[in-house]
Parts: structure tokens; sequence; C-alpha cells
């Protein structure tokens, strides 16, 4: 019960906190704004690094290697195409 | 690496995440915003590597290898056109992930392991299965339509709104089987089948128009599924992130519902772009005839010539038909003219948030010239020409005085309110809302019937003899 507490608060602050952060964002940026935090959606990379290697059974890593591939795609992809996008808005600048 | 040395090391990763979101207020700091975000994931995926009860990483760096080929292929390969696909598939994996990590640790937390099955790891197992599942589905219909693959109409079928509920009852059933009765691994795999199929039906209805909206939504979705998945692994770092993103999501999703003057409910279960599909040629002909004047590229040209001040304003129909290139070449022969050249760009105009203004970049239109929504209107007073490129129903003046009508009180670009109007388009034809145009019948309006690019680069060549 505590943990659940203290997760919910870091969760309720999280979203404070990302609300005051993104709404300055400007329409120019919402694209970017977008891919990024979607590559900030990869963090369950995390959680699939370590299904992967505990290594519990044979389908919990099999489980977790899917996971590792998947989340990397979704991370690597979403900095990459940020960066990219990011590289047009600066170049007239 | 002891514990206490990885959260602290979790705790710099989610600091950088919201530095570098803060980052992206801005041009000048977006990049090294964006490298921040990447720094970050870097941090905690090397910390994570090092935790000591870690005891095989064959697979881990088969999935890393794999996962950042494909990425990088992706990130590198993908035309700016095709942006809104390539977020609604990442959107996707990130969906998928999620319900992997969360089964996982189920079939450990039950069988495997003697860590406590709390109901907070049940509930959110339950949780992450079924967002993750819609994200993945829903995504991946949203790539589909995008890409073409299937139709980008609303595609609807009789006793939608029934089917939809049933699943998701069924859904609910089976999330709550999983909270209560967590050693039937079979529950949790049901979950996510039938939150797939939910997904799907959810989006299928979902028009073209409304994807802005969508991708918004499944992003958020996205990171909600990454944040329950935190609260399965006791992970505070993932549930941070998770919640950055969104609320990043829900913020894009309320800006594109309120610049369409819609609420949510309606985009997801309105399907307002099927009225689109009615034959309303009635109202058309009752607008439009015997007002519309059109014009070629010689006569505008003339226009041009005289012309001080110039906004364009681009829609769908530039970006279909890749246009970017030869507007920016209009807008450059224009200037060096001395001619005011800006750029209005209303909040949906593209595919998804702020997507018109990548494709403009793409073509080297310094942001400088982008104008919003708000900064543009009080400017159409003063401007000779407005030149709209395949926008329809975020220039249409209906919206400000026909209060019966489907898009009363969307927020429009002001264009009517230039001295010279100038409608790019391919035919008389309705947007996605399916209704006239007062426009293109004003006094002050030419048509200038063309696909988008070809007419620019008439344009431009009778400008340049």
């Amino acid at each position: 019960m505590e943990t659940l507490v203290f997760s919910l608060t870091i969760f309720v602050l999280a979203i404070f906190v990302g609300f005051e952060v993104i709404t300055k964002v400007p329409p120019t940026l919402h694209t970017p704004l977008m891919s990024g935090s979607n590559a900030i959606s990869g963090i369950t990379l995390v959680g699939a690094i370590l299904s992967s290697g505990l290594q519990y059974s044979t389908l919990t890593s099999v489980l977790g290697v899917l996971a590792v591939a998947l989340a990397t795609i979704n991370v690597v992809g979403g900095f990459l195409v940020t960066h990219r996008i990011l590289g047009m808005f600066r170049r007239k600048s | 690496m002891s514990t206490s040395l990885i959260n602290l090391a979790y705790l710099v990763a989610s600091a950088l995440f919201i530095l570098g979101l803060k980052g992206l207020s801005h041009p000048r700091t977006a990049v090294r915003g964006n490298l921040m975000g990447a720094t970050a994931m870097l941090i905690a995926v090397v910390v994570t590597l090092l935790n000591q009860e870690i005891i095989g990483y064959g697979g881990i760096l088969i999935g890393l290898a794999l996962g950042s080929l494909v990425g990088a292929v992706l990130a590198v390969r993908i035309p700016m056109t095709a942006m809104p696909q390539l977020v609604a598939l990442l959107n996707g994996f990130g969906g998928g992930a999620s319900i992997l990590v969360a089964g996982a640790a189920l079939v450990e937390a039950v069988g495997l392991t003697d860590r406590e099955v709390t109901s907070q790891l049940t509930v959110a197992t339950a949780a992450s299965g079924l967002i993750g599942a819609v994200t993945l589905a829903g995504s991946f219909v949203a790539f589909a339509k995008l890409q073409e693959l299937i139709s980008g109409n609303p595609i609807l079928f009789p006793g939608r709104h029934v089917v939809n509920a049933a699943l998701l009852i069924a859904t609910l059933g089976l999330a709550a089987m999983v909270a209560v009765q967590p050693d039937e691994p079979l529950a949790y795999w049901g979950l996510v089948i039938v939150a797939s199929v939910l997904g799907v039906l959810a989006v299928i209805p979902i028009g073209g128009a409304d994807m802005p909206v969508v991708i918004a939504l499944l992003n958020s979705y996205s990171g909600l599924a990454a944040c329950a998945t935190g609260f399965v692994l006791n992970n505070t770092m993932l549930i941070i992130a998770g919640s950055l993103v969104g609320a990043s999501g829900l913020i894009l999703t309320r800006i594109m519902c309120d610049a369409m003057n819609r609420s949510l409910t309606n985009v997801l279960f309105g399907g307002v772009g099927a009225v689109a599909s009615q034959p309303g040629g009635g109202k058309g002909d009752e607008v439009y005839a015997g007002r519309v004047k059109s014009a070629g590229p010689d006569e505008i040209a003339m226009i041009l010539e005289v012309a001080q001040r110039v906004m364009i304003v681009p829609g769908y129909g530039l970006a279909v038909s890749q246009a970017q290139h030869s507007v920016r070449d209009l807008a450059n022969l224009l200037e060096s003219r001395g001619v005011r050249v800006d750029f209005a760009i209303h909040p949906v105009a593209g595919r998804m948030p702020g997507h018109m203004n990548v494709l403009l970049a793409e073509a080297d239109i310094p942001y400088e010239k982008l104008l919003t929504m708000e900064e543009a209107n009080p400017q159409f007073e003063q401007t000779d020409v407005a030149i709209v490129i395949g926008a329809n129903d975020v220039v249409n003046p209906d919206a400000r005085t026909d209060p019966t009508g489907p898009i009363a009180g969307m927020p429009i670009l002001d264009v009517d309110k230039a001295r010279t109007v100038i409608v790019v388009k391919r035919s008389l034809s309705p947007g996605f809302a399916g209704i006239p145009n007062p426009l293109f019948a004003a006094d002050n309006t030419l048509m200038y019937f063309a696909d988008g690019k070809k007419a620019l680069v008439d344009l431009i060549t009778a400008l340049q003899s």
C-alpha cells in the first residue's frame, strides 16, 4: 500500500510538471514534440531489459527480447527522426 | 551497482527528460532538448544493464541491435510528408513493448519469483495490457489509413456503437479477471486480444481530417501504457517519463479539438467526415451558381505584380501534391521583388499537430515566416493577396456566419478579409466537413483550378516571363 501511494504521488506530480512544461511548446514545434515524447515513451525499454535479462523462464526471456526490440525501434526511431526534423528548423535561422 | 545508485541515476534521467521537453519550447533550444532526452534514455539503459540481477545479455543485445537498426532506417528514410505514419507506427511499437513487459512481469510474479502479488501489480498489469493493446492496434490502423493501405475515409458499419460497447465491457471484465485472478495467465492474453480488436474498431470509423486528434491521443496512450508498466515494476522513472508523454499527448489532443471546435467525444464517435460522402450538390449550386470567377496563371501573375503583402495559406492539398518546394520558390521570387510574404498556418493543417510547419521547414522556409492563426488573422486586412493552396474548411467564413452549420464556431483563418483571395484547388468539391464554401463565390475571390504543385510551377513561369 505504501509503495502504491508513493508511486501515485510521483505520477500526479509528474502529470503537473508535464502540463506546465508542455503548454509552453509553440505550434511550430508540435510535430517534434510529438515524435520526441514518443521516443520517451519507449522508456518501457528499461522494463524490457529486466524481463529479458533476469531469465526466470524461456517465456519471459522471449517476451523480454521482443519487448526490447520493439521499445528500441520506438526510442531510436523517435529521437533520430526528431533530430532530423529539428535540423530543418535550424538550417535557416 | 547498488539499488540506491541505480535509483539516483534514474532520478538524473527523469530530470533530463523534463529538461529535454522544456527545451522544445523554442526552436533555438529544441535540438539540445532532444539530445538531453536521448542522453536520459542512454543513462537509463546503461544503468539498467549494470543491474546485478541480470544474468543473460545475449537476448538483450540482439533486441537492442535489431531495434536500433530498424528504428534508424525508418527515421532516416521516411519522407517528411509521411511523418504522421511514422509517429503512428512508433506509438504502436511503444504500446506493444508495454504489453509484453507487463505480461512477462505477471508471469514472473505469479509463478517464478517470490515477489508478492499485490493488487497494485495486478491492476497495473491489466491497465498496461489494455492501454498497450488499444495503442498498438489503433496505431496500426492509423498507420494503414495514413499510408492509404486502407481507405482514409471513415469506415462505418451499422451497430458499431453496440459492438464497441460490448467489446469495452468484455475488456473491462477481462481486466477485472486479471486483477482478481492473476494466476490465470490466459485472462491477460485474452484481454490483450480483445483490447486489440477494440483498438481497431475504435479508429476505423475516424476520418482523415480527424487524424491529428487520433495521433495525439494515441501518443498520450503510449505514454500512459509505459506509466502503467512503471506501476507494475515499481519503477518511478517509468512513471515519470510515461506521465510526461501522457500529458503531452492530452494537451495536443485538446489543442487539435479546440482548433476544430469539436469535443473529443464528437471526434471519436461522431464520424463527421462521413457526411462528406453524401451528395450535397444542391446547396453547393445555390452558393456557387454564376458567382465563381476563375483565373489562370497569367492573370494571377498580373495581380501579384502589384501586390506588396502576400499571405500564403497552405492546407492539406499542398501536402498531398508535395508542393512545399514550389511554394518556397514562389515566396522567394515574390520577395526578390520586394513583396512581403508570410505563411498563415491553421493548427490542424496537415495530418498531425504542427505537420505543416515541418513540411515548410523542410523546404527551407524560415520559421519566423510561419504565423499561427492568432498572429495571422489581424493581418489579413492589410494583405493585398491571400493565396490559399489546398485548404478548404479552415478558411470557410460559414464558421463565423452560419451558427447551424457543421463547422459553426470553428476558429478559421480570416482569408476573406484580404483585398484579393486566390484559391488554388482542383475543383469546387467540398472539404472534410462536406459543405460548400462561400469564400469561393466571394467578390474578391479568384479560383485557380489546378493541382497545387502544377499551379505553383505555372504561376512562377508566368511571373518570370
